[in-house]
């Protein structure tokens, strides 16, 4: 029964206007960025670089795919959540406010299997979010601008990395990225089953977000002790990938804080769904 | 024997400090069409709800098919089929679409044929691809029907099924409802707020109000009952309550105002009244007349 109404799920999904947003959200921010660096990329990088020009020379095209989709999950990690949560956090509550759980939950399903089945489609189209954001990022990038060595400034200077170096890390790097991006899926589905309405579960999502991000970067004793332990603290651990040496242990305590996320989530929808009065 | 398909016990369920259902108890045979009946607000949808456990009730005892719906959910789920409130579907997909995904989750193999079939069979052949949100209301209703009768249950349950339906459409779900039952032998619960609507085609029925149980039997015992509220409009309301008294030791209510007189009797002795009446010089100008159940269950509906 639960794949069978995994497979309803995904029918709904893939009928629901509102599931092609991130899509299409996507294609046209990432394609903005691929353009606009095209067109102008060339003296952004001159911009960059020009205080390293002096110590350093750089040979080749610093401005290549790879390059591009560093840049580009960089800049959209933050903001893929909220199309994430535009589809998973309407899966329960819409329903509510439609009327149709009422209709599913008199059929002889168990309230663990409809809600098990709505995390499984909410991760299947999670996942297809994060391979559209690999391809357009990573492959349109590298049609665009061609391969070729990554340079990538972080905290300890500047890592260079050889072009045959690049493609696991990336591989890697999305798969951490989607990890993160099921974090927030499982995070708004839970709220979804709090809320008999679309809005409010998004709306909390990306609440908590900012807020999130807010305590972390935020330089106040207090806060130390509980930053280690949020989410928002994880959604970056891609980046670890892109440094020399990749600190293995840091990015599998980051790889266990987000599915102890993930866990924690669900085990709470689940709690809460199945003592759920459902009076819509 | 008769076997129980139904068993509600001291059915109690509160939301937040008001308490909807505060004692409801009624029993569904095997082949009833059973009503429903309380006025808006009684605890009807409630006590549904809690029997289809789409709500936790606070106490009381359900069993459905001789289970208990905590033990056997799947198993009694599947031989019900229920429009609880209205009939809600995704909007975006076609009537089609909708019954497949339902029947991909209703316990039994439903093939593509038999969707078709029951579409047809609620009048919805040709709308089918349609897309749900292009749906009248009656036409809803029908799809809700389908998909409560594709699986083919033993026990359908019907919550005001009839609500802002034309006339057309009700004596059509009225008609639907008697040929399930007779036909093809299904028992069939339905609520209502209109006792006419149950009179027509229920067979048993329970009143409730204010959350309780108040009456349940046959819809033949608890309405043809011989005990008649009568109403006199005459010339002489006072001396017709005296003729009252002295000839047939009845009490009765009397309006000399209106010139009205109102008494509870057996309909066997109106005529005896009346022709008492004519016989001592009241001009009679109507006798109005009401079963003392619809007379109480109109008193329980103004009284909200």
């Amino acid at each position: 029964m639960l794949l069978k109404n995994t497979i309803n799920e995904l029918i709904k999904i893939i009928a629901k206007p509102r599931s092609y947003i991130g899509f299409g959200a996507l294609t046209l921010l990432i394609g903005v960025i691929l353009l606009a660096m095209k067109a102008d990329g060339k003296s952004f990088i001159s911009f960059v670089t020009a205080s390293f020009e002096e110590t350093l020379s750089f040979n080749g095209e610093i401005l290549n795919g790879n390059l591009m989709a560093f840049i580009i999950l960089q800049m959209l990690i933050i903001h893929v959540p909220l199309l994430v949560a535009l589809v998973t956090g309407d899966l329960v509550s819409g329903e509510a406010a439609m009327g149709t759980l009422r209709m599913m939950a008199t059929k002889p399903i168990s309230r663990s299997a409809i809600l098990g089945s709505k995390l499984l489609a909410g991760a299947i189209y999670t996942f297809l979010l994060t391979l559209w954001m690999a391809f357009m990022a990573y492959g349109v990038g590298q049609w665009m601008f061609g391969a070729g060595d990554l340079i990538v400034l972080n905290n300890d200077g500047l890592v260079i990395i050889p072009g045959d170096d690049i493609l696991w890390r990336y591989l890697y790097g999305f798969g951490l990225a989607y990890l993160a991006l099921l974090a927030i899926a499982s995070m708004s589905i839970c709220f979804s089953v709090f809320s008999d309405n679309s809005i409010g579960p998004i709306v909390s999502t990306m609440s908590v977000i900012i807020l999130f991000t807010i305590i972390g970067s935020l330089d106040v004793a207090s806060f130390h002790s509980i930053q280690p332990f949020l989410l928002t603290t994880h959604m970056s651990a891609w980046r670890s990938l892109f440094e020399m040496p990749v600190p293995g242990p840091a990015i599998i305590n980051s790889i266990y804080i987000l599915l102890a996320h993930i866990v924690a989530f669900t085990l709470i929808a689940l709690w809460k769904f199945n003592r759920k009065d459902i009076n819509t | 024997m008769i076997q129980e398909v139904v068993a509600v016990r001291n059915l109690k369920k509160s939301f937040k400090g008001f308490q909807a259902v505060k004692d409801v108890s009624f029993a569904v045979h095997r082949n009833d069409v059973f009503g429903f009946l309380g006025p808006n607000g009684a605890g009807k949808s409630t006590s549904l709800r809690c029997m289809l456990s789409l709500i936790k009730e606070d106490s009381g005892e359900i069993s459905l098919f001789g289970k208990s719906m905590q033990s056997s959910r799947r198993e009694v789920l599947s031989k019900i089929g229920s429009i609880i409130e209205k009939p809600d579907f995704y909007k975006y997909l076609s009537a089609y679409k909708n019954l497949e995904l339902l029947a991909r989750i209703s316990g039994t193999s439903v093939s593509k044929s038999a969707i078709n079939d029951i579409l047809e069979f609620v009048g919805l052949e040709g709308r089918e691809n349609h897309r749900f949100r292009t749906f009248s209301h009656g036409m809803k209703q029908r799809l809700g029907i389908a998909q409560a009768l594709m699986h083919n249950p033993e026990l359908i349950v019907l919550d005001e099924p009839t609500t802002g339906l034309d006339p057309q459409g009700i004596v059509d779900i009225r008609n639907l409802i008697l040929k399930l039952s007779q036909e093809q032998g299904k028992t069939v619960i339905l609520s209502s707020h209109q006792l006419s609507e149950i009179e027509m085609i229920a067979n048993r029925m329970v009143i409730i109000n204010k959350g309780k149980t108040l009456i349940e039997g046959s819809v033949n015992e608890l309405l043809n009952t011989s005990q008649m509220v009568v109403r006199f409009q005459l010339d002489d309301a006072h001396r017709a309550m005296k003729l009252l008294q002295s000839d047939f030791q009845i009490q009765a209510k009397s309006s000399e105002l209106k010139q009205e007189l109102e008494l509870e009797i057996d309909k066997m002795r109106i005529a005896d009244v009346a022709e008492c009446f004519v016989k001592n010089g009241l001009r009679i100008y109507s006798i109005e007349q009401k079963r003392k159940l619809e007379d109480y269950f109109i008193k329980i509906t103004q009284d909200l």
